[in-house]
């Protein structure tokens, strides 16, 4: 395969479905697994006519569960893998995902949110995965999810995506919807040396000496491909560092605590957020995704009536920027949340703002995005 | 194999016996594709899943293919848990699930020997739509279908293939489903490989899942074997032994039968052999010739 191929170096004017396909082939993805829906069959429509060009493989799979099931497959065949889907076929992939958590097994999931529950709105927008990303498979466990706000960014995030997931050794979600997945706009796609890629942990210990979840300080263990005579056993249930199933509170508490401790202990290094105006604002604008734009021209609206309005925008919205949002309920008077469903992450900002600072949340249930108004009317009703 | 029949062995050790660093190197062949250390299993006594596992290392080493190639996926429930012993790259995954897990190891490390292990649950009822279409892709993979018409890590309900009138803790009153036929189920999705033997035929067994596994293309060797616990206490079928004895007395063999007449009756005999044997070319065989186009 050459990166030639599988990096189309240039600018071109393409959607964010098709953006996210072509930042997993600039990652290294060698495998897409997947099933139509919508929003987000571009992306497996790319990558079916894109993957034969790099030597990948793409297969359609009989349904959702498969597809995710076969990524974490093919990601200890030693493939880069992902997969792409949208609200019901995000619920099937669920149990799977945990899996993948349990199993520590590096792919990228992109979720191009519709509206819900259920069949819901097909073609139309919603951010109402929000919380599923975060709790949708059973157990605990901690997740990185990425919200791209354009195009660029659907190729950019998941890239990154791809790298986080090598990095903590565990499946990380791109959390698009479907007006950004469905946006065409400029992508600029750089030369493949200016892309930043992280390689997989192999182990450089002989089978011997091999413990397959043993972990140094970073919390990480290092991986291996099957095939190569290490004969490792791999479980969804609790296990040791041998990976042998070990049905005990010890083993639990020492594993699971593990798992989300490598988030949690790196949440710092890997939280992505952007702010504009936060420094002095009296009314900061917490969102994410397509949200984001339609908050750009309410904090637009409102700085024209020299309101001093700020705007945060999530880029990593798992794991959530506490520490910062904690710092900001001292400063300002408060947070308004506008977001496509009717209450997701405005609870994370109001337990962290935690009474110091009112959260105001300008819910939506999707459809369309938010009319800029509506969330500068919340910013002037903190400010009343 | 088990550290109980270890111990028994030292203590009932002569004063003349080598030393224990000696004995070890006398060790059983096959104790070397297991994971000794995870010894004893959890499988009950007269369990036929043993018998399986047993046949199966044999038939790894027969095939002359070397063993870091290969790969055991299994899903969850009894059978499911054969990825854990075999000492092997194993994938003890989610239920239903090992299909899909073991397309795409095969699709991205097609090297591999990739080997579903599973019951007859796992396989058929919930992950009976990832066997249907492996087949029908014609995946180059191996699938191993432990059938003791039960579920039994669960505690003995109702399977799709239990029998007509047999009776399981959730069909207390007598089956009255259709069960599945596996072969002609898997036949009929287009498997070029397809046998059935049971836990009693242990030769033939090995046999198939040699000849599976060297087999180019989709195959699934189904076994029957004796869940003594549930299924025959449930059905007042005696113990193992009684239903090894009743495999010995009412199976025929019929090779090349019409997968149509394979349907399995409560108690009556049972056809097993090689069903289908053809040759066709796989998925990824397919994929290289798409791509010349």
């Amino acid at each position: 395969m050459s990166a030639k191929h599988a990096v189309l170096t240039g600018e071109h004017f393409m959607n964010g479905d098709v953006a996210a396909a072509e930042g997993g082939l600039a990652a290294g993805c060698t495998f897409f697994g997947g099933y139509p829906i919508t929003p987000a069959t571009e992306v497996a429509e790319r990558m079916s006519e894109r993957l034969p060009e790099v030597d990948g493989i793409y297969i359609q799979m009989e349904d959702e569960i498969a597809s995710m099931c076969a990524i974490l497959g093919a990601a200890w065949g030693g493939a880069k893998s992902m997969t792409s889907t949208s609200g019901p076929g995000f619920s099937l992939m669920m149990e799977n995902l945990g899996l993948g958590f349990m199993t520590e097994t590096p792919c990228v999931l992109v979720n191009v949110q519709r509206g819900g529950p259920s069949t819901g709105l097909p073609t139309l927008v919603g951010q109402q995965d929000i919380m599923q990303a975060r709790w949708g498979s059973h157990g605990d466990y901690e997740v990185i999810a990425l919200a791209p706000n354009s195009p660029q960014e659907c190729f950019d995030l998941t890239i990154e995506a791809f790298n986080l997931s090598e990095q903590y050794r565990m499946p990380v979600l791109v959390m698009t919807d479907e007006v950004i997945g469905h946006m065409t706009e400029k992508v600029v796609i750089p030369p493949p040396e200016q892309i930043r890629l992280t390689p997989r942990r192999y182990t450089r210990r002989p089978p011997a000496e091999y413990v397959p979840f043993a972990t140094g300080q970073d919390l990480v263990p290092e991986m291996i491909k099957f095939g190569e005579g290490y004969r490792v056993h791999i479980t969804g249930l609790t296990h040791d560092e041998r990976g042998y199933p070990v049905i005990n509170a010890t083993e639990q508490a020492k594993l699971v605590r593990r798992l989300v401790d490598k988030v949690r202990r790196n949440a710092e290094r890997i939280l992505r957020v952007e702010e504009d105006g936060t420094d002095g604002a009296e009314v900061v604008i917490v969102c994410y995704g397509i949200t984001s734009r339609v908050a750009q021209m309410a904090l637009e609206l409102a700085r024209r009536k020299r309101k001093r309005v700020g705007l945060m925008r999530l880029v990593t919205v798992w794991p959530f920027p506490e520490a910062r949002i904690r710092e900001l309920a001292r400063q300002v008077r408060g947070f308004v949340v506008p977001e496509i469903n009717l209450g997701q992450i405005v609870y994370e900002v109001e337990r962290c703002a935690a009474g110091q600072a009112r959260t105001l949340l300008v819910p939506h249930a999707g459809g369309d995005v938010h009319p800029p108004e509506a969330i500068l009317r919340a910013i002037e009703e903190v400010l009343s | 194999m088990s550290p109980s029949r270890t111990d028994s062995a030292t203590r009932n050790a002569s004063p003349t016996a080598p030393p224990a660093a000696e004995r070890t190197a006398l060790r059983h062949p096959k104790d070397l594709l297991l994971r000794e250390d995870r010894l004893p299993h959890i499988w009950c006594p007269t369990c036929g899943i043993g018998t399986c596992v047993a046949s199966f290392i044999e038939a790894i080493a027969e095939t002359g293919i070397p063993e870091e190639k290969f790969a055991v996926i299994s899903g969850i429930g009894c059978t499911g848990r054969v990825a854990g012993y075999v000492k092997l790259d194993s994938f003890h995954t989610t239920h239903g699930r090992a299909i899909p897990y073991a397309t795409g190891l095969h699709l991205a490390h097609p090297e591999m020997k990739v080997v579903v292990f599973s019951g007859d649950g796992d396989l058929v009822a919930i992950g009976g739509n990832h066997l249907i279409h492996a087949a029908r892709r014609n995946l180059d993979i191996t699938i191993i279908c432990v059938n003791n018409f039960i579920y039994g890590m669960t505690g003995g309900q109702l399977a799709p293939t239990t029998p007509h009138t047999a009776r399981t803790t959730t069909s207390p009153k007598g089956n009255w489903e259709y069960p599945f036929n596996v072969p002609h189920l898997v036949a009929s999705c287009g498997a070029t490989y397809v046998a059935r033997w049971t836990s009693l035929h242990v030769r033939r067994m090995r046999q198939a899942m040699r000849e599976a596994i060297l087999k180019r293309g989709f195959s699934l060797v189904e076994i029957i074997a004796p869940c003594s616990t549930l299924y025959a206490r449930k059905n007042r079928l005696g113990t193992g032994y009684d239903l090894m004895k009743f495999y010995h007395d009412n199976c025929e063999v019929r090779h090349g039968a019409d997968t149509k007449e394979l349907d399995i009756e409560f108690q009556q005999k049972i056809a097993v052999g090689k069903f289908v044997d053809v040759e066709k070319p796989t998925f990824l065989d397919r994929i290289g010739a798409g791509r010349k186009k």
